[in-house]
């Protein structure tokens, strides 16, 4: 039992603050509930603290219109808390689709659906900023928020809160795509807001960090981190993960069973010491 | 058989690094092009419709699309539930808010809570605003515009069921009495919408009680047409006033250089 905790403590806590943040959307919505109205676009917390989506703001911006203070004030707030808690802490930690895809990567893991695919995966992960760059200037060229209007992520959130429609069917292309399609596909691949983040979480102080003396070379961390180029030191180097493509998921230090991973505050003079 | 293999080999020497970054760049760009062009399409089509009715205070459609976060605030605000976030099946931009005002029309709330939430001012305050207060009967979120075959007060049967429910009874709707020739004996009393003073809330539209409304809000761009510079009324001296910034139109059409005469003598072939 206890072991059991240990292995998915921090998947109950995400998947905790995940579904709770949803049913707080949801009863804004339902029945009038003040502590967090609004989704995930632009909220505000007790009707005081503005929260907005600086990649949304950014489109605005590119699209050409007039960013209100508030909006300002609710994009400062959120890029100050992914600094500190990990930019793609959101991807992991917020973001809805994260159970969507955490389940057809689990079952590609079970069904072994990697084995018949071989192990070349036929796209980069470098596609994201591609498709953010792309964003932008779609958005200055039409006008619009481009990612906005297709957004999954804001189509799954949107209709939990608000009502689906055909949102199910976001739902279910994201999970078939990463299921057959491309493994980690739509968060580890194409998602421009996971790229956004990726760009933030590059200066973010919560760290994964690695102890290399206590590594027993299992690669459990590797099998199970969606996001498996961040751990290119596990092994050879006691290093923080610095990646901003790091999601904060803390996935690696449940499966560790020799203490070798552990949360912790950036360390900035190890920083200098290699380079970052 | 042993000639041909070096040859073959030759055909798998590994490309160099050149071809392979110019190879590499034009595959990225293919790719970018192909995704940025489909993704293009898609919002074009997407944020196409016309007739779709927003919140009071919002701003012009154009403006209005590039400025909503889509947070969905202004529909948790509004207290009659009026207010809808377009969902994926709507057929409206995704996302927004809009409502229908057969199903539920705007009430207008004096202290319009919708719009003061909104966070981006894609909902503008200061447009439902006299004298820095609230002022929810200078809204315009569309128009009414009356059907009048369908109309069972333009029939002769008497209703003003529309007149009625109008919140701003007597501006925005009045009622005009006509004789009714085909009894002799009978008046019309027929609903006229007043554009000046509709806000487009649609309780109009909500009490009618034809099978399908009979009076309707559409958007104001979409109904209004435009005189344009060339017709002023010229005995409304605020009306000549728009002769002031009225620009000089040329006319562009080539006069016949022929003689009258010439044109009445020929065939009818140039008139074609």
């Amino acid at each position: 039992m206890k072991t059991l905790w240990n292995n998915y403590r921090y998947l109950f806590f995400r998947r905790l603050t995940q579904v709770g943040l949803l049913v707080l959307y949801f009863g804004a919505n339902a029945w009038g509930w003040t502590l967090l109205m609004g989704n995930l676009s632009s909220s505000i917390i007790l009707g005081i603290i503005p929260m907005s989506d600086p990649y949304a703001a950014l489109q605005m911006l590119a699209a050409g219109a007039v960013l209100a203070v508030d909006l300002l004030i609710g994009v400062g707030v959120v890029t100050l808390l992914y600094f500190i808690i990990g930019g793609r802490a959101f991807c992991s930690w917020v973001c809805p689709i994260n159970m969507i895809t955490d389940a057809a990567n689990f079952l590609r893991r079970k069904l072994g659906i990697d084995r018949i695919q071989g192990v070349k995966q036929p796209a980069s992960r470098n596609l994201r900023y591609w498709v953010l760059a792309l964003s932008l200037i779609i958005s200055f060229i039409m006008g619009v928020t481009a990612f906005e209007f297709i957004s999954p992520i804001s189509m799954v959130h949107r209709g939990i809160v608000f009502g689906l429609g055909f949102g199910w069917a976001a739902m279910l292309i994201i999970f078939l795509f990463d299921l057959f399609i491309l493994k980690n596909g739509w968060c580890g691949h194409i998602c421009p807001l996971g790229g956004f983040y990726s760009l933030l979480g590059k200066f973010s102080l919560l760290r994964v960090h690695h102890i290399q003396e206590n590594c027993t070379l299992c690669m459990k961390c590797k099998e199970v981190c969606p996001e498996h180029q961040v751990l290119h030191m596990i092994g050879k180097q006691t290093l923080p993960v610095l990646s901003g493509e790091c999601t904060n998921c803390a996935r690696c230090i449940e499966v560790c069973d020799d203490e070798a991973l552990e949360f912790s505050i950036r360390k900035l003079a190890q920083n200098k010491i290699t380079g970052e | 058989m042993s000639e041909n293999r070096p040859e073959k080999k030759k055909k798998k020497e590994p490309i160099s690094d050149r071809r392979r970054f110019i190879l590499n760049m034009a595959r990225g760009a293919g790719i970018a092009t192909v995704g940025g062009l489909v993704w293009s399409a898609y919002v074009d089509e997407v944020t196409a419709s016309e007739l779709v009715l927003r919140p009071p205070g919002a701003l012009k459609e154009d403006d209005f699309l590039k400025t909503c976060i889509k947070c969905g605030l202004c529909v948790e605000a509004c207290p009659y539930d009026t207010l809808l976030l377009a969902k994926p099946g709507d057929n409206k931009p995704l996302g927004t808010p809009y409502f229908v005002p057969r199903d539920i029309p705007c009430y207008m709330c004096p202290d319009i809570p919708c719009v003061p939430v909104c966070p981006t001012g894609a909902l503008d305050e200061s447009s439902v605003t006299t004298d820095e207060k609230l002022d929810i009967n200078i809204a315009d979120m569309g128009l009414a515009v009356v059907d009048e075959e369908s109309c069972i007060a333009f029939w002769g049967i008497q209703c003003d069921a529309c007149y009625r429910a109008c919140p701003i009874l007597g501006k925005a709707i009045t009622i005009e009495y006509e004789k009714n020739t085909r009894t002799g004996k009978h008046a019309f009393m027929k609903p006229i919408v007043h554009a000046d003073a509709c806000t487009g809330c649609g309780m109009c539209e909500r009490a009618c009680v034809t099978e399908k409304s009979a009076i309707m809000i559409l958007p104001r761009e979409t109904v209004t047409g435009k005189a344009g510079d060339y017709y002023i009324k010229g005995w409304d001296k605020e009306d000549e006033k728009r002769l002031e910034n009225a620009k000089e139109i040329k006319t562009t059409t080539e006069l016949s250089k022929k003689s009258a005469m010439d044109s009445l003598n020929d065939s009818l072939e140039d008139l074609y």
